[in-house]
């Protein structure tokens, strides 16, 4: 795990990436699973890699932070909380109750589908797309498509980890990624 | 533009509130305020709690009913019959949201709580806010084959058949003192599931917390005595 070059001289980001363990053969043989729930052990750790994103995004009106179904459940709302914007959960078909917009994606075999509720974005709010890890990019790019349909702007995505050998940034139509820590 | 149908959930945390229905669509919050206070759990609340307590009835009143306007209820969800209570509205509003943590934040932080388990996936969103402003771990508490590496596994009862809950292998020490956190509380099957797998490694749950209750479908039954707090129940 090596510190992303924007926070190659923030210290805090050395003890994030060391928190965060890999696990080979999952969820099948030959994936080296990156596991960001070691790093929630650790408080300490936790909450700096929340602060680092805190501190990147107070004061640059975003009003809306979008979290993708699970782990950006917990990366998502601690930022929301701490910049006063509204925290939107993107979810799985099905789990969302109420009225809600849906986008396809492709997965390696097959696709799924996002969604988001109707009426939880206005036209015009600046959005943050948070998620644990960004690999091919394809779960970011269909929460883009769900919020700039509901007349969002997708200001910045931000994750944890990426694995920049899978070039998920070709995905994000060059909207800006901003990440801790890289893995290959 | 949709308008969002809102229940008033009876508050009888405090006193008795009449169930209201107004209509209200979400308004967009006012600009933010700096709260570094809930990602430091060295710095006091902005929101002093002292200040809190001594207004006691009043502020917290107002927070309450605040957080209960602020949940939806839909019908008929996820069939017919049930009556779904969403949060996602609560968390389009940043002062109920924000309010809601630091209502559990009071609660939690002079209790030597070193875990916060959170149950997938609505607790995930409510029980690491929590967990960072105390200062604690926090264990996600997820569905079957979603946990990578060595987990152990609870079966706990629906209403038709039965699921599973898993928690990592290693990640709360036999003595720790836990919270379980989830945003509801219907039956109680849920988080029971959640309790046996903390105590099964030697953990104490300290307490469950949620949001909401469904009081009539005698969740706190299925607790084995210990305490459950919540912020509002619904009729």
């Amino acid at each position: 795990m090596a510190s992303c070059k924007d926070n190659e001289q923030d210290p805090r980001v050395h003890g994030i990436a060391a928190a965060i363990r890999v696990v080979p053969d999952f969820p099948k043989k030959g994936i080296m699973f990156r596991d960001i729930t070691t790093l929630l052990l650790n408080p300490k750790a936790f909450r700096n890699a929340v602060d680092l994103f805190v501190e990147r995004y107070l004061g640059k009106d975003i009003t809306v932070v979008a979290g993708i179904e699970a782990r950006g459940l917990i990366f998502g709302p601690p930022i929301a909380l701490a910049i006063g914007a509204k925290f939107i959960p993107l979810r799985k078909p099905k789990k969302l109750p109420g009225e809600v917009i849906s986008e396809k994606y492709d997965l390696e075999y097959g696709s799924d589908c996002l969604e988001m509720h109707v009426g939880a974005v206005q036209p015009g709010d600046r959005a943050l797309v948070v998620d644990d890890l960004i690999a091919t990019g394809g779960t970011l790019c269909a929460a883009m498509n769900l919020l700039e349909r509901a007349g969002a702007n997708v200001v910045e995505f931000a994750c944890v980890i990426e694995l920049p050998e899978l070039k998920g940034r070709d995905k994000l139509k060059g909207k800006p990624l901003h990440i801790l820590v890289e893995s290959r | 533009m949709h308008l969002y149908f809102f229940g008033m959930l009876s508050l009888s945390f405090l006193h008795k509130v009449p169930l209201i229905r107004s209509p209200l669509l979400p308004q967009p919050s006012s600009t933010s305020r700096l709260s570094p206070s809930l990602l430091c759990f060295h710095k006091p609340s902005f929101r002093l709690p002292s200040i809190r307590s001594m207004a006691s009835e009043g502020a917290e009143d107002h927070r309450l009913k605040r957080i209960a306007s602020t949940i939806r209820v839909i019908p008929d969800f996820p069939k017919p019959g049930i009556l779904f209570q969403d949060i996602t509205t609560l968390l389009l509003e940043p002062e109920a949201f924000r309010d809601t943590i630091d209502m559990l934040v009071e609660r939690y932080r002079d209790k030597g709580i070193s875990v916060v388990a959170g149950v997938e996936a609505r607790g995930f969103i409510f029980g690491p806010p929590i967990a960072l402003a105390i200062g604690a771990k926090f264990v996600p508490l997820r569905k079957p084959k979603k946990l990578p590496g060595e987990v152990i596994s609870e079966e706990y009862s629906l209403e038709y058949g039965t699921d599973k809950m898993e928690m990592h292998v290693g990640a709360v020490q036999a003595g720790e003192r836990a919270l379980v956190v989830d945003d509801l509380i219907a039956t109680g099957g849920t988080l029971a599931a959640a309790m046996r797998l903390l105590e099964r490694v030697g953990a104490e749950v300290v307490e469950c917390a949620c949001v909401i209750e469904l009081p009539e479908l005698k969740g706190r039954d299925k607790l084995d005595g210990r305490p459950l707090f919540v912020l509002v129940k619904a009729a």
